[in-house]
């Protein structure tokens, strides 16, 4: 039987991205966000996960608005890394678990998530960001990944609740597979930010903290937010948090927090939370 | 409508929120700027801007946002802002750079709003 044993909530911010592959992990501006994923990344390789779940969005590396689909879920061997306008990142390639990813697709489609099939995905900072703060990439990833993208660029977008359902069916569907598989599961972006018009940059600190203490305790008070409630909270783009959800619907009631830190340098409050199941 | 999650056209915080019909009406902007991904049309583009215009058919108007580097203007025209993000690439204008813009602020000016401005 799989298991999901742990659960990410995170921060995908592309310039964290850049300042890894600068070099710029250890400056001043940058330590307080990646010191805090050293533990992290111990702790994920003392549980070996053999597969992360990956929930992020697309930011226009691999999906366009000619055909959109709400939840896509990867089903192969493996996922290019994407050039997102500034050429293709200097990181280890994806690998995936095809035989997990087409029992999670056949079980999602028959538990009524009407998902998109993905046999090429092409992942970008949404999911490599993530996928870098959490683990070590030497020649390879220690781990197999599964990514879902999730829509929260084109509204109609999933409800929050959907969101959190979705995660519900991903455990049901772990919990059904044949082989004995430990799973990760990370749900990624936020928190507040605002990238368009005059309120460019604003924040909302305090609520961000009251969703990392949420999404820990109380999720479904999470779940029954409206779009338009959340992107009063957290700006128009804070609402990828919903994404946090999916992760949270994974997990059991039983599942203790682990690492916590909130930075937030320059217009999106970078969030972490970790959480993981009693055994 | 049951489960109504926004007011159609409604705006937060003063932005428009990216829907169906902002994305049908940028859908030229945007497919322009999605081919962006790809290093040989950011050549194309760097080599002649208005041949890579007229390829995605951009009117008039959009044409002269695009000259302008009128970014609040392409947003308000249906430019979804992760898609402009790559045209920004091209044209030598990040986030900050656009979010300053957007603010009525210098880039410094509003560097200057930031917790840590070292952190970008």
């Amino acid at each position: 039987m799989g298991r999901i044993i742990a659960g990410i909530g995170t921060s995908h911010v592309p310039s964290i991205g850049g300042a890894y592959d600068r070099g710029k992990a250890g400056s001043a501006s940058w330590k307080p966000l990646f010191d805090a994923y050293v533990p992290v990344r111990q702790w994920l390789k003392d549980l070996k996960p053999d597969i992360a779940i990956m929930v992020y969005n697309d930011h226009g590396a691999d999906f366009f608005f000619d055909k959109y689909p709400t939840f896509a879920v990867g089903c192969a061997d493996s996922y290019a890394i994407a050039d997102e306008g500034f050429g293709v990142r200097p990181l280890p390639a994806i690998s995936g678990d095809l035989a997990f990813s087409q029992h999670l697709c056949r079980s999602l489609v028959y538990d009524e998530f009407d998902i998109t099939v993905c046999q090429e995905m092409r992942v970008e900072h949404g999911f490599l960001v993530p996928m870098h703060l959490c683990f070590e990439p030497g020649a390879s990833w220690p781990v197999a990944s599964v990514p879902i993208a999730v829509n929260v660029l084109q509204h109609p977008l999933p409800t929050a609740r959907r969101c959190y359902r979705l995660g519900q069916a991903i455990r049901r569907a772990v919990d059904a597979y044949e082989r004995d598989v430990r799973v990760a599961i990370i749900g990624t972006g936020g928190m507040s930010h605002q990238l368009t018009g005059r309120n460019f940059g604003q924040m909302h600190r305090d609520n961000d903290l009251d969703f990392l203490d949420r999404i820990e305790t109380d999720p479904e008070s999470l779940a029954r937010l409206t779009h338009g409630t959340l992107m009063q909270m957290f700006g128009v783009e804070g609402i990828e948090l919903i994404m946090w959800l999916v992760m949270r619907g994974a997990l059991s009631g039983a599942a203790r927090r682990v690492h916590r830190n909130y930075y937030a340098p320059m217009t999106t409050g970078m969030g972490l939370v970790t959480l993981e199941e009693q055994s | 409508m049951t489960n109504q999650q926004l007011a159609v056209g409604a705006k937060v915080a003063d932005s428009d929120v990216f829907d169906l019909a902002m994305s049908w009406r940028g859908y030229r902007i945007n497919k322009m700027c999605s081919a962006l991904s790809q290093a040989h049309n950011r050549e194309a583009y760097r080599q002649d801007e208005e041949v890579f215009m007229d390829r995605f058919a951009l009117t008039g108007h959009e044409k002269d946002l695009v000259r302008a580097r009128d970014f609040g203007g392409l947003l308000a025209g249906g430019a979804n802002i992760y898609f402009l993000l790559k045209l920004g690439v091209v044209t030598g204008n990040g986030l900050y750079k656009m979010g300053a813009a957007m603010r009525g602020e210098t880039y410094e000016q509003f560097l200057a709003t930031r917790n840590d401005s070292g952190a970008t």
